[in-house]
């Protein structure tokens, strides 16, 4: 499917706001939080550009699964690491381990479901995290009302790689069009939250 | 393919001259050298003077573009041979040869004498860029050795240092590091280039990195150059002081630059070549932004 000049254009928000983020959205944050909301972001925007220049074919490539998921991974340890301090050392080993099984079960030859099992334990957990933790901090009141905006960008986030990973896996919940159709603006709306929340926390 | 042959060419108006002499100057590609001579002054932070910085962007327009124009007068027996390029201007015959060549050397001169005018050391780099792309590079070079697009790079890399020396009124480390980087950033430009085009240069039996050495050992100087360039920069950010967070953004967008340059070399694709190509402007472009807020 073609990418429409107004599908370029939401990208390129999309990618100016996670650079927003990267430059300025993160600044007197700790070193671990910082690399992890680096990371997370700077691949969205790398992301971004490189579906700008390519178009959706880009899509297809095996390795997209593997770069989609250092995203949530990285955003949530970002989370976890400001505002779960007992869980700091577990979930940075999480994350790790979890990234090398995403990443080996993805570029070995395997056979049954371990590659989805794993893939969608990772990025079920990522999620949630994004989506559970700002909200609930939100709502008890520990952070400023707007944090919960991080949780929205997480529920798009997890809307997003469902769409896409049925879509790779051969059974797509929408039609492949819509789902491209939809893709763009998907990408702003969650950037948007992510950028709102953080600098409402 | 287009024969080259002496055209009559009705009395045109301005306009349409202009339209016809756009493309000789090459317009995004005289715009990011333009950006980088901009970035180079503005990374001195040394003020804001609307004046010198007017009269920055105009001599190295000009400067640029003369440059551009007499390479492409030049050159114009090859562009009429390659599929990309038959039908620029002089190549098609819509510009004649003479009409080329007395626009060239007068975009050169007054960029060049504005140039001086300004600053005679500042006159002296832009000089040197217009030297090394016109002389070295396309007159003597180009056709002989692959290795002339190293002469390219130095002549790509001198607007960001007349930039640069224009406000600080010498040549510093930064501003050899700021020359390095667009040399070195050249090849992840250049060199992809050539391998996405490899039919058109060996029509026009120009010798390339990939006709000379193969695909392989291209891409393993894409790669390697991509590391100094992506160096040069983040070094030459660091010492003028650039702000955390820029340099963060810095980071990523050189991360983007070296894991595409890996990908070429570990997993070669026209897409993944393409890629590069595109997203190393973009790089470019943003980079010397971010040096000179």
């Amino acid at each position: 499917m073609k990418m429409s000049p107004l599908d370029r254009v939401l990208l390129l928000l999309t990618g100016l706001l996670a650079a927003y983020q990267v430059a300025v959205g993160i600044n007197g944050l700790g070193a671990v939080p910082i690399t992890a909301y680096t990371i997370g972001f700077g691949v969205l925007l790398v992301s971004g550009l490189l579906l700008i220049i390519l178009g959706f074919e880009v899509l297809d490539s095996p390795i997209v699964v593997i770069v989609s998921t250092v995203i949530p991974l990285a955003i949530s340890l970002g989370l976890v690491w400001e505002h779960l301090a007992s869980f700091r050392t577990s979930y940075l080993v999480f994350t790790i381990v979890g990234f090398l099984a995403v990443t080996l079960t993805r570029s070995l030859p395997l056979k049954g479901k371990l590659p989805t099992i794993v893939l969608a334990v990772i990025h079920g957990v990522a999620g949630m995290i994004i989506f559970l933790l700002p909200s609930i901090l939100a709502a008890q009141g520990a952070t400023r009302p707007g944090f919960a905006l991080v949780g929205l960008g997480g529920a798009l986030i997890g809307l997003g790689g469902l769409l896409l990973s049925f879509l790779k896996a051969g059974k797509p919940i929408l039609p492949r069009a819509t789902i491209l159709r939809i893709l763009p603006a998907l990408l702003l709306l969650m950037t948007a939250a992510f950028v709102a929340g953080f600098a409402l926390a | 393919m287009t024969k080259l042959s002496p055209t009559i060419h009705p009395r045109r108006s301005i306009f349409q001259r202009v339209r016809l002499y756009l493309p000789l100057i090459k317009t995004l590609q005289t715009g990011l050298l333009l950006a980088t001579g901009l970035a180079g002054y503005l990374s001195a932070h040394s003020g804001l003077a609307p004046l010198i910085l007017l009269g920055l962007a105009g001599s190295l327009f000009l400067a640029i573009s003369g440059s551009t124009v007499l390479n492409m007068w030049h050159d114009r027996d090859i562009d009429a041979v390659m599929n990309r390029t038959h039908h620029r201007p002089i190549a098609d015959g819509s510009v004649s040869p003479t009409e080329a060549l007395r626009l060239g050397l007068i975009l050169s001169i007054l960029g060049v004498g504005w140039a001086v005018a300004m600053n005679p050391l500042y006159g002296l780099v832009v000089f040197a860029g217009l030297f090394f792309d016109v002389v070295v590079y396309t007159l003597w070079l180009k056709r002989r050795t692959c290795w002339s697009i190293v002469w390219g790079g130095i002549s790509g890399g001198m607007p960001v240092l007349a930039g640069r020396v224009l406000a600080t009124g010498q040549i510093d480390l930064v501003g050899i590091l700021l020359t390095m980087a667009v040399l070195f950033w050249i090849p992840t430009h250049i060199l992809t280039f050539s391998m996405r085009f490899f039919d058109d240069y060996r029509a026009a039996r120009i010798p390339t990195f990939p006709s000379t050495y193969g695909f392989e050992t291209t891409r393993a100087v894409i790669a390697l150059s991509a590391i100094i360039a992506a160096a040069s920069i983040g070094v030459a950010g660091v010492m003028i002081g650039v702000q955390a967070g820029f340099l963060r953004l810095m980071a990523v967008l050189s991360a983007g630059l070296l894991l595409l340059s890996f990908a070429t070399v570990f997993r070669p694709s026209e897409r993944v070549n393409y890629s590069l190509f595109k997203y190393a402007s973009l790089y470019m472009l943003a980079s010397m932004m971010l040096l000179a807020i």
